[in-house]
């Protein structure tokens, strides 16, 4: 289980540094530019040139897609970040309080994970005015629910410990109590959430950007082109496969780095009936 | 009896908070829904009568009460953008996405059992890692990608189906159900290899219980502790995933009958959105939202008559 759990550490790292290297490298450089159009190069098949071949436009797919993971990954982390801040405070506050702040944050916590994720994500989107970010807050919205649970049953489960009652016995404030003492102790919980949140990001963020929803056209992001793509299966089914294999690399080592994490922490053996 | 009551209670409470957020969400809406309506062009009075007419003259709390009574009523006002009644609409498109949501389930449950019990069992032998692996490649991919690949591979390549070739359930329903096949398969997928990996790990988490030492002891054979003894256990937790799945397949069939354009509640959804056709919307949330409380609370229900214990602690 070891060398599983390390296997999969690795992969993960390999993976992502690999996208997010493309994704720096895309800030410098691109192959071609992924804005330029030239209709006499239109659908051309992937090749030493063109890797994922051309679109309709003739704009070059592989440039497209590593510009594409640079918007999707920001996207991503971006909605991560906002909805675990909020999500871990308010879990934290609402666990280590208990009463009716508690009971209050948990229906509303309730009420709002009835919504499946991509109909929070849908409302936000249509009741925030439409904007190049709007993608961020609504799907952070989507998000809240689970960081919020997260939070709430690990500070329940410390708040009775005797590391926070020596910590309120030397005088310190709930502040600190919350994110020096508890928080730190969640992290086998957190970390692995915020990495597999990330891959949940990307994929909700590529099917809002397939809706035509998401990030918007002309900037390239893997769910437009697996829409753009969809319209040229017969003629051109690249398009679409080079976005998925890019969102298939960054997910999967999203994935894998998460599930290791989990592994290191928990180790249930290779036990089998 | 008791315990019905506290959890239909808590049902109808959930419930009632779902719709004051929808409402909320859409009576925050930055702009005058009025002036978007009549355009550019509208006189004041014309304004204000638009304005009394819809009852936005009136407090929030009247209006959230007025819209609640509606909804019970399942009058749900009407449609800007299609000048219907939104129940009409509603009722129209609900068919395709209700089976489309029954037939990914169905599937779901087909291949999930099996697939978990047989990684489980072959936890740390090569046919394990391989199941451990593709259960990985596909929750590494998004359900309406696997769609677009059902439409590549099927579609296009081996012409099982016409893309876009919708068959309506009023003039051919075998045809229809045949049609709604590989879109059902593009939502399962991805949540099979979550319901597998659950199921797995919930069997090997039974592994270490005492019950299955004793049963061991006992000279059990490894099948029968499998079977009679660790999946009915194993059971419970996966029976409340179930019940959250149902959101997933409705998240995942909104996109994908945008995927093979099928007439469903998904796609209305979406036109709803870019139409910015706010009754509708408002309307199909709510009752969206209020179908995955009554499945997860169906999943409750559900345990605790495959738990006797849980009768016991109530």
């Amino acid at each position: 289980m070891r060398d599983e759990s390390e296997f999969q550490f690795r992969l993960g790292i390999v993976l992502l540094c690999a996208v997010v290297l493309a994704a720096l490298v895309s800030l410098f450089y691109t192959p071609f530019d992924p804005y330029a159009m030239n209709t006499a190069q239109r659908f051309l098949p992937p090749g030493l040139v063109h890797w994922f071949g051309t679109d309709q436009f003739g704009r070059d797919n592989f440039s497209r897609a590593i510009t594409g993971a640079r918007y999707s990954l920001l996207a991503a982390g971006a909605t991560v970040v906002l909805s675990g801040v909020a999500g871990i405070a308010l879990g934290l506050f609402s666990g280590y309080f208990g009463g009716p702040v508690e009971a209050v944050v948990m229906r509303l916590t309730d009420a709002l994970s009835s919504f499946p994720g991509i109909l929070t994500a849908l409302v936000a989107v249509s009741v925030l005015n439409e904007g190049r970010y709007t993608i961020i807050p609504a799907l952070a919205v989507a998000f809240l629910p689970s960081y919020i649970r997260l939070a709430r049953s690990g500070a329940q489960q410390c708040k009775n410990k005797e590391y926070v009652f020596a910590a309120r016995a030397c005088g310190a404030s709930t502040k600190r109590i919350l994110f020096r003492h508890i928080l730190p102790n969640l992290m086998p919980t957190v970390v692995p959430s915020v990495v597999i949140g990330l891959s949940n990001a990307i994929l909700a963020e590529s099917g809002m950007s397939y809706l035509g929803l998401g990030i918007q056209p002309p900037i390239p992001s893997w769910g437009r082109m697996l829409a753009e793509g969809q319209a040229y299966l017969l003629k051109a089914p690249w398009e679409a496969l080079g976005a998925g294999l890019m969102m298939l690399l960054t997910v999967l080592g999203l994935n894998a780095l998460g599930s290791s994490i989990v592994m290191h922490f928990t180790d249930r053996g290779a036990r089998r009936l | 009896m008791k315990f019905f009551a506290k959890k239909i209670a808590a049902l109808l409470f959930t419930m009632f908070l779902v719709s004051i957020l929808t409402f909320i969400a859409f009576n925050l809406i930055p702009g005058d829904p009025v002036q978007l309506m009549l355009g550019t062009n509208a006189t004041p009075q014309s304004l204000a009568e638009m304005r009394s007419q819809l009852g936005l003259d009136r407090s929030l709390p009247e209006r959230y009460a007025a819209w609640a009574v509606g909804l019970l009523h399942g009058d749900m006002g009407t449609s800007i953008q299609y000048s219907r009644p939104v129940s009409s609409l509603l009722w129209e498109r609900l068919p395709v996405t209700a089976w489309l949501a029954v037939l990914s389930l169905l599937l779901i449950f087909l291949c999930s059992v099996p697939v978990g019990i047989l990684s489980a069992r072959t936890n740390g032998t090569p046919v394990g890692k391989f199941l451990d692996s593709l259960t990985m490649l596909n929750l590494s991919l998004p359900g309406y990608f696997f769609g677009i690949l059902f439409v590549w591979v099927f579609g296009v390549l081996l012409r099982c189906f016409v893309p876009g070739g919708y068959v309506d359930w009023r003039e051919d329903f075998g045809g229809f159900l045949r049609f709604l096949f590989f879109p059902a398969a593009a939502v399962a997928v991805p949540n099979i290899a979550t319901a597998a990996k659950f199921l797995r790990s919930s069997v090997l988490a039974e592994l270490d219980c005492d019950y299955v030492r004793t049963a061991l002891g006992k000279g059990c054979g490894r099948s029968a502790i499998l079977y009679k003894h660790i999946l009915k256990n194993a059971s419970i937790p996966v029976i409340t995933l179930f019940g959250m799945m149902t959101a997933e397949v409705f998240s995942g069939s909104i996109i994908v009958e945008q995927v093979f354009s099928l007439p469903g509640i998904g796609r209305l959804l979406i036109s709803s959105v870019s139409a910015r056709d706010f009754p509708l919307i408002e309307s199909l949330v709510v009752y969206i939202a209020f179908f995955v409380v009554v499945a997860n609370f169906l999943a409750d229900v559900l345990i605790r008559c495959v738990d006797p214990r849980m009768r016991e602690k109530a």
